[in-house]
């Protein structure tokens, strides 16, 4: 099993060729795992090259790697957890698209203003069950990542997002929603046309919708613009993904004025999967391969695909009434200490 | 969202108060300028206290006393965009002293009569951010009101710590504004007609919204749902408190959802966006009341000026961002003057009571008084 996984590995391309990995300085903590991948990646070139039988020395190599990945990643901290979310061989929505569903008709545009790239909608059908899959779309190349805006939506993305929301409910499919933005955009135009508007209107809507909402956050949940196509009946976030009221950068820069204590606002705005699940934010964690979703990308896609299936498999039973009202007071309820709050008891 | 934490804000802006080029009585650069190119002016201010400050601190002596305690400001460096946005910010508290700056149009202001115009500029027509008192009892009828949810307090669930313990700012909040909280909630009546009014006071942190503040807004809209009350709520806000960390981004729907209730069992709703508003709570329940009104010249948007500028890199168009602005680009129903307000808000609540005018409505403060 572990050693599919291994042999899924796209890190030892990545690491070779460097191009595109997308390494800040966040992820120095990976080093000396790309250096036994590395080393692995030489050692099984020689041996087809040399036809030599070193296959107990790629066996050792190989258990040293697990063990390498697997420490480091069982203490990984938050401001870490962040760079592997934003890793750029982390699958996107596009490569969830290609790979999960058996059939998929993408539709465009808010019939308003224009095709937000940075939003993807589109009728989706994946082993038998039919939905309406929405998701923030990041791109892998720079071109694509241009032209999607890096994942930052304006108004006529979340609009777009809502007409084909609106046409899920008309038709009674559910809706899946894939969670990956570093945020809305914050700009001349997106201001001009209403941003937070559009996000409210979102919301507000949302909180309407007579069909399951399953949301997944699959990287980046960056706070309003995350939220935008973020409410649902259930809320999964995969393990090394993060959710954020603010970017830990922005947090560090307004109330440390520091840009030196990112990874210390990392971790006091407790943004990881398994904090929010502690919070009851979320409801559950999707786990990732060993050494997260960009070391073994077909295997966390094929783990999604399954909860997918396994979540809508159980909201498509509920009545509409059942799930908006229980929708309603999930949100109502969100973060709250039973008895801390008083209650409108008056008539 | 982008919240800067406005107690920090304050002290550094504090600091640069203590220091600007302008001596009293003589005029300061921009108030030579024309009320019509406020906007302008108000780059300009920006640009002269920039300039101001790398003339070192001794520059002049301040106009008026500023707030004092400043004790864990560090110098540091500012940018253009920074010293911009702290100007737009400025003078929240109205700090002590016979004369202030408007913050718009630069003219020098006395400040008394600034206060019996309704903190509304004379010059400019710039109106000032409200203290939420202040703002209950202009809006009210007299000793209508009655807070309601007052004892619902904020609980640290994060342990936030940054320069000082997330809590010790929220106490310190709590002595300067003697306030519970950010939102001020309670029933009152607006020229003899009874509302629920929810009041946000940007001057205790920035009116951010963490869970007491949604909780609240939340409780707000039940009650008016209960009461079959229309529910009018003021916004001024740097938006979510990121102190509480993605717990406040979920007051977002937190507030919608029990205005999604509120709306779908016969409510009504409206929201007056004053300066400033933004954040998370221009992008959750002020933008999705049925009535969305501002005061002229109000900050209102999604992401605050300084962040766009910081990304964009590059200065802002004028008015940008400003309710006039916003009223153009269709984003806002009506804009209303402060003196408008009560007369405005009672004819607008009127139309919440369906077609058929009936006698016992009350036509102006004149047939109430």
């Amino acid at each position: 099993m572990k050693d599919k996984r291994k042999s899924d590995s796209r890190a030892t391309s990545t690491s070779g060729s460097g191009a595109g990995s997308g390494l800040g300085g966040g992820m120095a903590f990976e080093h000396p795992i790309q250096e036994l991948e590395a080393q692995l990646a030489e050692l099984e070139a020689l041996s087809l090259r040399t036809r030599l039988d070193i296959s107990s020395e790629v066996e050792a190599l190989k258990v040293r790697l697990r063990s390498a990945i697997e420490d480091t990643y069982k203490g990984l901290s938050a401001w870490e957890t962040v760079n592997v979310a934003r890793h750029a061989d982390r699958p996107v929505a596009g490569d969830y698209i290609q790979h999960i569903l058996d059939d998929w008709v993408e539709l465009h545009g808010d019939k308003a203003y224009a095709d937000d790239h940075a939003i993807v909608t589109g009728l989706a059908t994946m082993d038998g069950l039919r939905f309406m899959l929405i998701g923030h779309r990041k791109g892998k190349t720079t071109k694509e990542r241009l032209a999607c805006n890096f994942g930052c939506a304006h108004p006529e993305g979340y609009r777009k997002a809502l007409r084909k929301m609106k046409l899920a409910e008309r038709l009674g499919l559910p809706i899946v929603c894939l969670v990956n933005t570093p945020g809305a955009y914050p700009g001349i135009g997106a201001e001009e046309r209403g941003q937070a508007q559009a996000i409210a209107e979102n919301i507000l809507e949302m909180l309407s919708l007579r069909v399951p909402i399953l949301v997944i956050v699959i990287g980046e949940g960056g706070s309003g613009g995350a939220l935008g196509i973020g409410v649902g009946d259930r809320v999964l976030m995969l393990q090394y993904s993060y959710y954020s009221v603010i970017s830990p950068e922005g947090c560090a820069a307004i109330l440390w004025k520091d840009a030196e204590r990112t990874a210390d606002a990392a971790a006091y705005l407790k943004l990881t999967a398994d904090e929010l699940l502690k919070l009851k934010v979320i409801d559950a964690v999707i786990p990732e391969p060993p050494g997260g979703a960009h070391r073994a990308p077909t295997v966390t896609m094929d783990e999604v695909r399954r909860t997918i299936q396994r979540e809508l498999d159980l909201l498509v039973r509920v009545p509409a009434e059942t799930l908006v009202a229980e929708r309603r007071r999930r949100y109502r309820q969100m973060g709250v200490i039973p008895g801390r709050f008083p209650q409108v008891q008056e008539a | 969202m982008r919240n800067p934490d406005p107690a920090k804000t304050e002290r550094a802006e504090s600091a640069r108060e203590a220091k600007p080029a302008e001596p009293q009585g003589a005029p300061p650069q921009v108030s030579a300028r024309s009320a019509a190119e406020a906007r302008e002016a108000l780059r300009a201010a920006a640009r002269a206290e920039h300039a101001a400050q790398h003339q070192g601190p001794n520059a002049g002596a301040a106009p008026e006393p500023a707030g004092g305690e400043a004790p864990e400001v560090r110098p540091q460096e500012t940018t253009l965009s920074e010293t911009r946005f702290a100007r737009l910010r400025k003078k929240k508290d109205m700090p002590e002293g016979l004369w202030l700056k408007c913050e718009s149009c630069g003219q020098m202001i006395y400040r008394k009569e600034l206060e019996e115009k309704g903190r509304v500029c004379p010059a400019c027509e710039f109106h000032f951010t409200l203290p939420g008192r202040e703002r209950i009892a202009m809006v009210l009828d007299p000793d209508s009101w009655q807070e309601r949810f007052a004892d619902v307090r904020t609980v640290d669930r994060l342990k936030f710590h940054d320069q000082v313990p997330y809590l010790d700012k929220v106490r310190k909040a709590e002595l300067r504004t003697g306030q519970s909280e950010a939102l001020l909630c309670g029933t009152g009546a607006i020229e003899g007609r009874p509302v629920v009014l929810a009041v946000l006071d940007f001057s205790f942190l920035g009116g951010s919204m963490g869970e007491v503040v949604g909780e609240k807004i939340a409780l707000a809209a039940e009650l008016a749902a209960a009461r079959k009350l229309p529910l009018v709520i003021f916004t001024s806000s740097g938006g979510a408190r990121m102190h509480e960390g993605v717990l406040s981004l979920m007051q977002m729907a937190k507030t919608c959802s029990a205005l999604a209730e509120l709306a779908d069992k016969g409510g009504y709703s409206i929201c007056v966006m004053c300066h400033p508003t933004t954040g998370g709570v221009t992008a959750s329940f002020a933008s999705v009341c049925d009535l969305t009104l501002a005061e002229p010249g109000a900050l209102i948007g999604f992401a605050g000026p300084r962040v766009i500028a910081t990304t964009l890199k590059q200065e802002l168009p004028a008015g940008f961002q400003r309710a006039e602005f916003l009223l153009a680009k269709g984003q806002i129903d009506v804009i209303v003057r402060r003196a408008d307000m009560r007369g405005t808000l009672a004819r607008l609540l009127d139309y919440g009571r369906g077609p058929r005018v009936k006698h016992d409505v009350r036509r102006g403060r004149a047939a109430k008084e």
